[in-house]
């Protein structure tokens, strides 16, 4: 039993030795990490997102009567602009050539 | 095979020790394929640790005394189930399983998250690995359960309390939450550590978080009714030191579920949010202490302990690091947009944060004060229910009142006059409730009158957000009122689901207060023929019985059972007399009413010579909508929890240039 254990000891062991060793035998690419445009872009998506959300987070509510129709017309305007605005700001991060493009977030 | 066990675990140490120093020099260094290595590392020590597991199963399994763990925690007669559940019913193996659900748990969301970590939040390799190495090492040099002896004939038994079946289900349930709140731990302090404090920490830990939260909240209500069933006073939570560990990162985990929601829409709370992350991981180690350790006198201290200290030391480790990476990452945490009006969801958000927090706060001074006063003053006092039951009432009620008022507030800001209009049918709806209690004789407690007063108003208010968001949907075109509805809940899965944890709590309300507020309880000195009238009941004792169980010698009174003129059936109560652990339990007689939801409770405390018995009888009215709660609540976790693959695409399509979020 004590050899047994011992012989299922050993095979474990080298194993796992293999298994973590393996990536440092691979000929990987090393990736480096990401530029300082890829963390604005990050963020300028989640910020379009958040913005988006919001519209129609507010349309839903207005339509179920939690928000007012004069609380609806208060808020509806900035946060559209807010949507519009991180659409253009990612529009520019990814094609700086197209400047000047029309954003519609009313759909 | 002890020697096997003993080397897995020896191996299982050592490659998590590789994958901490491994992977924190990968981290530092941007080295990625060292940092798969450091990974892979994780990976083959949960491979060690279930073999180790194994290894006591067989021990267990096979009566194998020679291992001491097993002689210690089993007996020749202990039925096979507890003889399995034995592996965490002690220190060393309990350890062990936190070890293997920890290092499952860490493969699990390493490999869901692969590019994830690998390219922008590659610290949490070693922070999950510098957690794992503290219990491997636990487990490895203070608590092994591979130490051997010359094996005795016959084992020590199991504590006659543990021997329930929810017992068998309770710890492991515990642990799953405990320890799966170690990965979202992991990945925030990573995104500190790496200066990625965007949202993808958030999403990629987001079902962890949900799930851990879920096995915890379970896991304490499997505990309750284990309390209840087999502790035997006729309550179901009693504020034990050791119930109130698993309940306070339980009460810090759903703030955060909550605050959560308010920095994926509004971009607030970043710091407080990675805060109430570390401080539930923090609680759930210190749950862990004060089970294990033996530190706090309490039905749950089975073992006394050299942990105590190992523990403590831990804790304060991750508590400083915690700090000071949120302290050094302050700058990147700034929110971008401020709270803008005191009435608005993200404000109720904010409330209840506030409420949960300072009822787990409470509860965490409630259960240390004793502690420091023993070691500062050297004096020993407890902390007894009514202190808890004095802040689970103050900030148990707004909570209660914001979880109907949060639902139908706007985010951003809401008017007064909007909010109003919203809350008019819940209120009605409540005040009716509160006036029918109140002639149908509720008033006898104004807590339970006030308190169902609320339920009633939250229930109100879930259905009506059912109701108003089913019509919203189908005035969009959405087609019937069935597709209307589950189309509400699959594109809101998240806020449906949540609503649905609501009602679970509402029902666990409803049980609470009715067992609180409304139990009635009378006890007699009975002699055969004699009977016992408590609320509509009528107890006739009839006998004593023994019999010869499968490691017990089962003594019962035995009760015929009546109402009014109806004869119900028969009930036993009685006392197990262990005898391989030469200690005795008692086992309560229960008849539940499932039409009523109550319970017929009976503890037959003293058997005297002369064939009299001691009896104390109680009605628990509503006392099992608590247990009905643990299935609402898990009911309302898996639809929270429910992948949307809408979100799943947003998601890809956000991240799709890093490809750093394989699975959210």
């Amino acid at each position: 039993m004590e050899t047994l254990a011992l012989v299922l000891g050993a095979l474990l062991t080298v194993l796992c030795v293999l298994f973590v060793a393996r990536p440092l035998l691979r000929q990987a690419r090393e990736n480096g990490p990401d530029s300082p445009a890829e963390v604005a872009r990050v963020r300028l998506l989640e910020e379009r997102d958040r913005a988006l959300a919001a519209v129609k987070e507010l349309e839903f509510d207005h339509r179920t009567g939690k928000v007012s129709d004069e609380d609806y017309r208060a808020l509806v305007g900035p946060l559209r602009r807010q949507a519009a605005e991180a659409l253009r700001a990612l529009e520019h991060e990814e094609h700086p050539e197209r400047e000047g493009s029309v954003v519609d977030v009313h759909g | 095979m002890p020697e096997l066990g003993r080397a897995a675990l020896v191996a299982a140490l050592g490659l998590i020790l590789y994958a901490l120093v491994a992977g924190a020099y990968a981290a530092w260094r941007g080295r990625r394929r060292l940092l798969d290595s450091a990974t892979n590392a994780l990976v083959a020590a949960f491979a060690a640790v279930a073999v180790a597991s194994l290894v006591l199963v067989g021990a267990l399994a096979g009566r194998d005394f020679s291992f001491e763990y097993v002689a210690r925690s089993t007996s020749r007669e202990l039925p096979m189930g507890y003889t399995l559940a034995a592996f965490w019913s002690g220190q060393a193996g309990s350890l062990l399983l936190w070890l293997l659900v920890l290092t499952g748990a860490a493969t699990a969301a390493l490999l869901c998250n692969r590019r994830l970590v690998r390219q922008v939040l590659p610290w949490t390799v070693p922070i999950l690995a510098g957690v794992a190495a503290f219990f491997a090492f636990l487990v490895v040099g203070v608590a092994s359960p591979f130490e051997t002896q010359v094996a005795p004939a016959d084992g020590a038994g199991m504590t006659p309390s543990l021997q329930n079946p929810y017992m068998m289900a309770h710890p492991p349930m515990l642990y799953l939450g405990y320890v799966g709140l170690t990965i979202p731990f992991a990945f925030a302090m990573a995104a500190l550590a790496s200066r990625r404090t965007d949202e993808r920490w958030i999403v990629a830990t987001r079902r962890w978080t949900l799930g851990a939260w879920t096995f915890l909240g379970f896991g304490i209500l499997l505990g309750a009714k284990w309390a209840y069933e087999e502790v035997g006073w006729g309550g179901w939570y009693a504020w034990d030191p050791v119930e109130n560990a698993a309940l306070m990162p339980w009460l810090v985990a759903t703030a955060f579920l909550h605050s959560v929601m308010v920095q994926e829409k509004k971009d607030m709370l970043r710091v407080w949010n990675v805060v109430l992350v570390a401080g539930a991981f923090a609680l759930s180690l210190f749950g862990t202490f004060l089970t294990r350790s033996g530190v706090v006198n309490s039905i749950h201290s089975f073992t006394e302990s050299s942990i105590g200290p190992f523990f403590l030391g831990f804790i304060a480790v991750v508590a400083a690091f915690s700090i000071a990476l949120v302290l050094s990452r302050l700058s990147l945490l700034r929110a971008r947009t401020r709270l803008e009006s005191l009435v608005s969801r993200e404000a109720a958000f904010l409330y209840n944060n506030l409420f949960l927090v300072a009822l787990a706060l409470t509860i965490l001074w409630g259960v240390v004060y004793p502690l420091v006063s023993e070691a500062v003053r050297g004096v020993a006092v407890s902390v007894g229910a009514p202190y808890y039951d004095f802040f689970a009432i103050v900030f148990g009620l707004p909570l209660v009142l914001l979880m109907g008022i949060g639902p139908v507030v706007a985010w951003r800001r809401a008017s007064l006059r909007s909010l109003s209009r919203q809350l008019v049918w819940p209120a009605a709806i409540a005040l009716a409730a509160g006036a029918l209690l109140l002639v149908g004789g509720a008033g006898s407690s104004t807590a339970g009158l006030v308190g169902y007063t609320f339920g009633a108003f939250v229930a109100a208010t879930i259905v009506l957000e059912f109701v108003r968001g089913t019509r919203a949907r189908k005035s969009l075109g959405a087609g019937g009122w069935w597709s209307a509805f589950s189309g509400l809940v699959g594109r809101n899965r998240r806020r449906y689901g949540g609503y649905v944890v609501h009602a679970a709590i509402v029902v666990l309300l409803v049980g609470a207060v009715g067992i609180g507020a409304f139990s009635t309880t009378e006890q007699a000195r009975l002699a055969p023929g004699q009977s016992l009238a408590v609320g509509d009941y009528t107890l006739v004792y009839r006998t004593t019985e023994q019999r010869r169980g499968a490691n017990a010698q089962e003594l019962r009174a035995r009760l015929d059972v009546h109402r009014g003129d109806d004869r119900l059936g028969t009930l036993r109560a009685g006392k197990n007399r262990y005898l391989a652990e030469g200690e005795t339990s008692n086992e309560v007689g229960i008849r539940t009413d499932w039409l009523r939801g109550e319970d017929l409770f009976v503890i037959a405390d003293q058997f005297n010579a002369d064939g009299s018995v001691f009896l104390k009888a109680l009605v628990n009215p509503l006392v099992n909508f608590i247990w009905l709660a643990g299935l609402v609540f898990v009911l309302g976790s898996a639809v929270a929890m429910w992948p949307d693959a809408r979100e799943q695409r947003r998601l890809a399509e956000r991240f799709a240039r890093d490809g750093a979020l394989a699975r959210a």
